[in-house]
Order: C-alpha cells, then structure tokens, then sequence
C-alpha cells in the first residue's frame, strides 16, 4: 500500500517483449517499462544480439527494478505480483514467472497469475476510467483474435466467455506474411497500413472468409493464400511477356552479343501489380470481417460498449472503421493507445488488480502454459 | 503429386493415421504453400479434436488430444542460420525430436542440421495452376 491505494507490480515476458510495470488501484500506471523501449544497449551493457529481443532472462531484472525505480515504489509497498501465466511461448513466460515467484517468496507478499488476453482486455483500463463490464472485446495481435464477452474482472467462472477465436492464422500474423510477399519487411503491420494509405482498397476483390452462418470464428490463412497467389501469377505473367518481348526484339537483331544479358534485366525489371493497392485491398478484407463479425457479437450481446485491443489495435484503418461501427450501432468504442496495445505489463498489474481484489491469489507452484482457456 | 486443398488434407489424414510413435515429418515450401493446412490433415489423421492453429506465433504448439501427442513447430520466426539454431535450442527440441510423439516442423530448411535422418521430409510448392500444390516426399 502507498498513499491508501493497492500497488500491483506487472510482470509480462510472454513472447517478444520483456516488461516489468507498476499501477495502484489497478488503473494508474505509475510506471511502464518495455524491454525494447528503454535503452536496450544499457540493458545488455553495450551488445544487442539479434536475438535479444527473446533473451528475458538477460533482461528481466534491470527492467523490474527499472519500473520500481520509476514508480518511486519499495519491494514493501508492493501489495501483490501479477504475472502473465500463458498463453504464450512457454520458455519464455517461465521466465518472467520464475522471477515474479522469487520475488513473491522473499518479499512475501502475494502472487497473482494473470491470462496474457486478459491483460489486452485491461489495457483499455488504464485510459478509461470510466469503463466497466460488462463490455466486448476484440482482441487482434500477432497470436490472437478473439472476440471475448467480458461479465466481470474478478477471475470468477463465466466472468468471460469466448464468442469466436480464429481457427487458423492470426490477424496480425496475416498482415506479417502479406507484407513479406510484398517485400515490406518486419513488423509487417504498421508497413502494410501504411502503404495501404496510397492505395485502392477496392481494386482486387479478395474473398471475405465469414464461415458457416452464425459462427463469430476467424479463419484469415485463405486470405493470406489468396493474396500471395495474385502475386505470383502477376509476376508470373510479368516475367513471360517480358521474355516474350526480348525474344521478339532479338528476331530483329539476331547477332547483337548484348541480347542475353538484356534479357534477363528485362525479366526481372517490370511489376505488374500495384503493392498500395494489394496492400489496400488485403487490408479491407481484413477489416471488413473484423468489424461485421464484431457488430454480429454486439448485436447478439446486447453489450454497449467495445473495446478494441491487441497489437493490431494500433493499426489506423482498423480504428477508424471500428470508430464508423460503433457509432453506427450506438456503442461506445475504447481502445488503449498504441504503447499499450503492445505487449506490456502495466496491463497485466491492471488485470491482476481485480484479481486480486477479488481474493484470488496464487501458489508458488503457479505453472506456464502454452495455451490456456480464458475463463 | 500434384494436389489441391482438399486432396492435400486428405492426404495429411492418410499419413497421420499411419504414423509411429517418435516420427519427425520436416516440412518445407513458401508461403501459402499449404504447410499448415498439412499439418491439420496429419493432425485430423492422429485422432487430434483441437482446432489445428498457425504456430508461426507461439513457435511450438502442443496438442494432446489424438492416439500420440503432437508437436507442431514453426521456426519461421527463429530468424536464419545461428539464430534459428539457437531458437530451437531454446525451445528444447531435442524432448521432441527424440520423444514418443509425432513432430511436424514447418520451415525445415532453416534447422536442417538438427533433423533426425530419419525424418520424413515433404516439400511442398506451387502446381501449374493456384489452386493446386506440388508435393515432394523423401
């Protein structure tokens, strides 16, 4: 306890990010700490391997004290550790499990489990105090879209319950690999939303993949098929008319030594399909069955309000038409800003909060999991 | 072979049906070329009732649910070369590789060294037209 509120220290190593946060009440952050926020060469004292990113247990440390540092908060003062127990990559959640065990065992104060989707949830929270449950949720990230009906915060059985769950890629994993085929690079999300901005969301029409009727499920890998088959067979047929055409030219000059090579320039030289626009129109697919199954699930709740969180909360052609949704539909919309959209942890110590609050508390043999039921 | 979606699943189901205890199934092949929805047939194939989800995320996927458990991993994100020889030995392959259940692995190619020789490699790429897959098994 400090100044009368409940200090909840955040731990959260579920997959690429090592963060450590501190809030009081469950809304305030007091501190926020993202391993790969801070001055990562300070943290692995002047070497950043390429797979750092995954090293939490290089990093774990400096960043909890960092965020006690920033919180201007003592061990003492802490009320209980919420820590993310899955899902997620399970080396890696153990991790930051381990430490918030150690921690839990030496100051003794109590240890609080936390479900990684449970915590997205949250992080609309940490910005809104005036939102409560019940509420629905859309969680889309790399790992995960879900649309989630959220009762309560207390951890209680049938507090959430999961309306549709993708059955095969993830939102954002789709995003990554379209904008792999499309040369974009790494993180793929904000470099196809971006480049979608320049171009004609209704100029390829990929299939809306909506399932059996009545299902609020995902399925987004037919998609990601379908787009990279429309780039191979443009740059298929590119390739062959380019051939053609040097073929062509090379009837009319028959001996010219430099045919070959300008062949095989020509080849690879001409794009026949527009990225902007196969980034617009993948991202409107995308898009569109977000927001119809999310206004199905608002219909079929009742809820009111919306929160929309996960990684890919942060993509700006997916807020504005959640944003055009909701007010359609009379429902007030609640998504976290971008730095906690992200993995982190004060969403954690948000969610771990109400847990807490409601009595919950874990043993020192607390497990990881890869997966894990949302309950 | 050439195969399309349908034919590749039932495939997948054919080969998982058939598997022992310990197989490592290395498959390879780019993107969209129907890793996954192999590994759905071979888990159909296994007897696995859970829904058959992209690991590229998680890395490991761990299913219980089938005549043997099954692993299903994806290097995908370990990154190239030392990277995604480190990754692998981050995430313990060795209990998996060299443990009683089946193993798929997508993205082989990037953790050749580590493969069992005898594992059951199966590379998969674009047929003559987009709605088919060419599948090579060694």
């Amino acid at each position: 306890m400090k100044n009368g509120k409940t200090i909840l220290l955040g731990i959260e190593t579920s997959c690429d990010e090592t963060a450590a946060a501190v809030t009081a009440d469950g809304r305030e952050v007091l501190s926020n700490i993202i391993a790969s926020q801070v001055d990562v060469h300070a943290v692995f004292g002047g070497v950043v391997p390429e797979i750092a990113a995954r090293h939490h247990l290089t990093a774990i440390g400096s960043i909890v004290s960092e965020a006690l540092r920033e919180a201007r908060v003592s061990t003492d003062e802490i009320d209980a550790i919420a820590v993310t127990k899955g899902p997620g990559l399970v080396g890696a959640v153990l991790i930051g499990l381990a430490t918030a065990k150690a921690m839990a065992y030496v100051t003794g104060r109590s240890l609080v489990g936390v479900h990684h989707i449970k915590g997205h949830i949250c992080a609309a929270l940490l910005q809104h105090p005036e939102l409560e449950p019940p509420f629905l949720a859309l969680v889309v990230s790399g790992g995960h879209t879900s649309l989630i009906d959220v009762r309560g915060l207390g951890g209680a059985e049938g507090d959430m319950s999961v309306l549709g769950k993708t059955r095969d890629d993830a939102a954002g994993e789709a995003y990554d690999k379209v904008a792999r085929v499309l040369g974009l690079g790494y993180p793929g999300g904000p470099k196809v939303d971006k480049l979608a901005m320049e171009g004609n969301p209704d100029a390829i029409k990929f299939k809306r993949i909506m399932l059996e009727d009545g299902s609020l499920d995902f399925s987004f890998s037919g998609l990601k098929t379908a787009v990279i088959n429309y780039v191979h067979t443009k740059k298929q047929a590119a390739e062959n008319a380019a051939v053609k055409a040097s073929e062509n030219r090379s009837l009319d000059s028959e001996s010219r030594p430099a045919d070959k090579k300008n062949r095989l320039v020509d080849a690879q030289a001409p794009e026949s399909f527009d990225a902007a626009d196969v980034a617009a129109s993948f991202q409107q697919a995308v898009i569109d069955v977000l927001a119809e199954k999310t206004r199905q699930s608002l219909i079929l709740t009742g809820r009111k309000s919306l929160v929309l969180a996960g990684g890919v909360a942060a993509n700006s052609a997916l807020r504005k038409r959640m944003r055009e949704m909701s007010e359609a539909e009379g429902v007030g919309l609640f998504i976290p800003s971008p730095i906690f959209c992200t993995d982190n942890a004060a969403m954690i110590a948000c969610a771990g909060y109400y847990e807490y609050r409601a009595g919950k508390r874990d043993s020192l043999d607390l497990d990881a999991y890869a997966t894990l039921p949302l309950s | 072979m050439v195969l399309n979606e349908r034919e590749l699943m039932e495939y997948g189901m054919r080969l998982g049906s058939e598997l022992a205890p310990g197989v490592v199934i290395a498959l390879t092949g780019e993107l969209g070329a129907g890793k996954t929805t192999l590994a759905k047939g071979i888990a159909k194939g296994l007897g696995v009732t859970d829904e058959i989800t992209s690991p590229t995320f998680t890395m490991i996927n761990e299913y219980t649910s089938g005549r043997l458990p099954l692993s299903h991993f994806d290097v995908y994100r370990l990154g190239e070369g030392e990277a995604a020889l480190v990754g692998m030995e981050e995430l313990g392959y060795e209990e998996y590789f060299f443990g009683d259940g089946v193993t798929i692995v997508e993205w082989a190619d990037l953790v050749e060294q580590l493969l069992p020789e005898d594992a059951i490699r199966i590379s998969l790429s674009y047929g003559p037209d987009v709605e088919t897959r060419e599948v090579v098994v060694s």
